[in-house]
């Protein structure tokens, strides 16, 4: 049993998944079968009689289900413990909601690190390519696989924020409300450059070994931590270094002349890094930056963004954020007039926060009124119960 | 938290809800903390959105359950389709745009009939500020100074009608508004209204 304030989980609950792609496989966008693939899944509050209070939360790039509570891997509070909960903007007193590590992540579902159910063997570098589409297809089926017709809201940050694109548009019946956060409908060129440069980091670990490592007890960590270094930077912002960091060091007096870590920016990156190769797998992480890259909604329909609205009887909340310079204000509000051009429902919000990139995880007081405000609205004008 | 409704609207957007059908959608632009759009939303069971330019406004608006957007009258009116809202509102608002005649054609291609709100510059208060003290006027609609008013395309009811007839735009309704609030008598409205009213509020759309 792990106790955190809000939610006791058995050890046997934290591996709650279903076998999917039985009936019929899931056929990906690269043209690629899956069967049989497990999907891992983390609930949390119960799902009304109505089944209508379903809340699916798309975790980003390095998240997992284990959204709130204690994650058993990391012994520390879920990613958005912050959000979800008895009484938070999230209520599980009211909400029923629901978060799978996503297809090619790397605890539990289906991915290189994991064994392909029809050889035997583990999948590494012969796992497919994935997309954010087949990421979205993926959670469809488990969904269906929980006998739930309609999401009363779907919602996420980051790559979360793209899953939430995704779903509006390949399942809009299936969505009543869409709050993608920091997101963009396209991964912009500067973000794939920065992913090039995660990926090169690994690819160029010796340890890497072409992304057939399992079978040693050596993983491309240096490439993997610096990977993760890189990316932590643009999550955050200038002022939110400079304030935290700026130049002072690191449990010293003065600089040692040497490239030792003396600055406590670098420390704290080293740390990032050396923290997160031991609950990320490499591979993972080339496969999921990938797919992120790929993402172009526009690109899918004729006519451009607005068409994969068109018709859309889905809510939207878009919100950003003021320092975010990895998915600024400006994709946010390509979304909104996307939006806006087909008369869809929309909210958009911009939050004043210095925190960058990754406010969506942070104390955010404006961010959580918003969207507090967002689903009682919505839930109201669905006709939810108060309290399931 | 739940959001205590504001019935105590200001005169100027009681005038303008009462112009608005029940249950049809509706187009606010500078829709400020949301209060009309709420009390439409409340009263007329409409269909709303909103557009605020500040992000106070916003984040106040969506915190209630409305649907608002962060835009601007000048930018965003573009990306709407055409026909998309029985009503578009733009209330104190037209003055402070930078292209006030693309504004309006933009109201009344996207909605079928549009609400225009203003302060009028040909009231005898702002004519007398001019005429007699030669200062530029200071009245109760217009409280900021010259150098720190967002107005930068002032004009009277006179000038108003003017463009509407100019670009064929019909104006089914207008209202002029005394400084009490007030409707400035029907007997007078075709003359008086321009000198009387310290605020107007048409009903227009796009002939067809």
């Amino acid at each position: 049993m792990i106790k955190s304030d809000e939610f006791e989980t058995k050890m046997e609950d934290y591996n709650k998944h279903a076998i999917l792609g039985v009936k019929q496989p899931l056929v990906l966008e690269c043209g690629v079968s899956l069967n049989n693939f497990p999907v891992y899944y983390q609930t949390y509050g119960s799902l009304s009689e109505k089944k209508d209070n379903a809340i699916l939360v798309c975790h980003a790039l390095s998240g997992d289900q284990f959204l709130a509570g204690v994650n058993p891997t990391t012994g520390k509070v879920g990613w958005w413990n912050l959000v979800v909960g008895p009484d938070k903007v999230i209520d599980t007193n009211r909400y029923f909601v629901i978060c799978t590590n996503i297809l090619g992540g790397c605890m539990g579902t289906v991915g290189p690190k994991e064994v392909n159910s029809e050889t035997g063997e583990i999948w590494g570098s012969n796992f497919p390519m994935i997309t954010i589409q087949d990421m979205v297809r993926a959670q469809a089926l488990l969904i269906d696989h929980l006998a739930i017709d309609k999401l009363f809201c779907v919602i996420g940050g980051s790559m979360g924020g793209m899953q939430v694109l995704e779903w509006a548009a390949t399942y809009p019946e299936r969505v009543l409300t869409a709050v993608p956060i920091a997101a963009a409908a396209q991964h912009s060129a500067q973000n794939i450059a920065f992913h090039e440069v995660g990926r090169q980091a690994i690819m160029a670990d010796p340890n890497w070994c072409g992304g057939n490592y399992y079978a040693s007890d050596i993983f491309p960590d240096r490439g993997l931590a610096i990977a993760r270094m890189v990316a932590h930077i643009t999550y955050l912002s200038e002022p939110s270094l400079q304030t935290k960091f700026g130049r002072r060091l690191q449990d010293r007096e003065s600089i040692t002349f040497g490239f030792d870590a003396d600055f406590q920016v670098e420390s704290y990156l080293r740390h990032q890094g050396s923290t997160f190769v031991d609950r990320f797998d490499a591979n993972s992480y080339l496969y999921i930056t990938r797919a992120m890259d790929y993402f172009d909604l526009s690109e899918r329909f004729d006519g451009g963004l607005a068409e994969a609205f068109r018709g859309s009887k889905t809510r939207f909340c878009v919100i950003s954020f003021s320092s975010d310079w990895l998915y600024p204000t400006s994709e946010s509000r390509m979304v909104v007039h996307a939006l806006n051009s087909v008369a869809a429902s929309v909210s958009f919000a911009e939050i004043r926060s210095d925190k960058g990139h990754d406010s969506f995880l942070l104390d955010e007081p404006e961010f959580w009124r918003v969207l507090r405000g967002f689903l009682s609205g919505s839930a109201d004008y669905f006709g939810l119960d108060e309290f399931s | 938290m739940t959001f205590t409704p504001n019935y105590n609207l200001r005169p100027d957007l009681l005038a303008v809800a009462e112009m608005v059908k029940s249950n049809t959608r509706v187009l606010d632009v500078g829709c400020g903390d949301g209060a009309l759009l709420y009390y439409l939303l409340k009263n007329k069971h409409i269909d709303g959105r909103g557009i605020e330019l500040s992000m106070d406004g916003v984040n106040a608006c969506v915190a209630q359950g409305l649907s608002v957007v962060q835009g601007d009258a000048d930018t965003d009116l573009s990306y709407y389709p055409t026909k998309a809202f029985d009503f578009v509102i733009l209330s104190q608002t037209l003055q402070a745009t930078r292209a006030p005649v693309e504004v309006l054609e933009n109201l009344v291609r996207i909605g079928r009939r549009a609400i225009v709100s203003f302060p009028n510059f040909g009231y005898w208060r702002v004519r007398a500020s001019l005429a007699i003290k030669g200062k530029m006027p200071l009245t109760k609609s217009l409280p900021d100074e010259w150098y720190n008013t967002p107005n930068i395309h002032f004009c009277t009811i006179k000038d108003f009608v003017l463009l509407c007839n100019k670009r064929s735009i019909i104006i089914e309704k207008k209202l002029a508004l005394k400084s009490n609030n007030s409707l400035v008598p029907q007997i007078y409205r075709n003359f008086g209204g321009n000198l009387m009213g310290e605020q107007a509020i048409f009903l227009i759309h796009r002939n067809e």
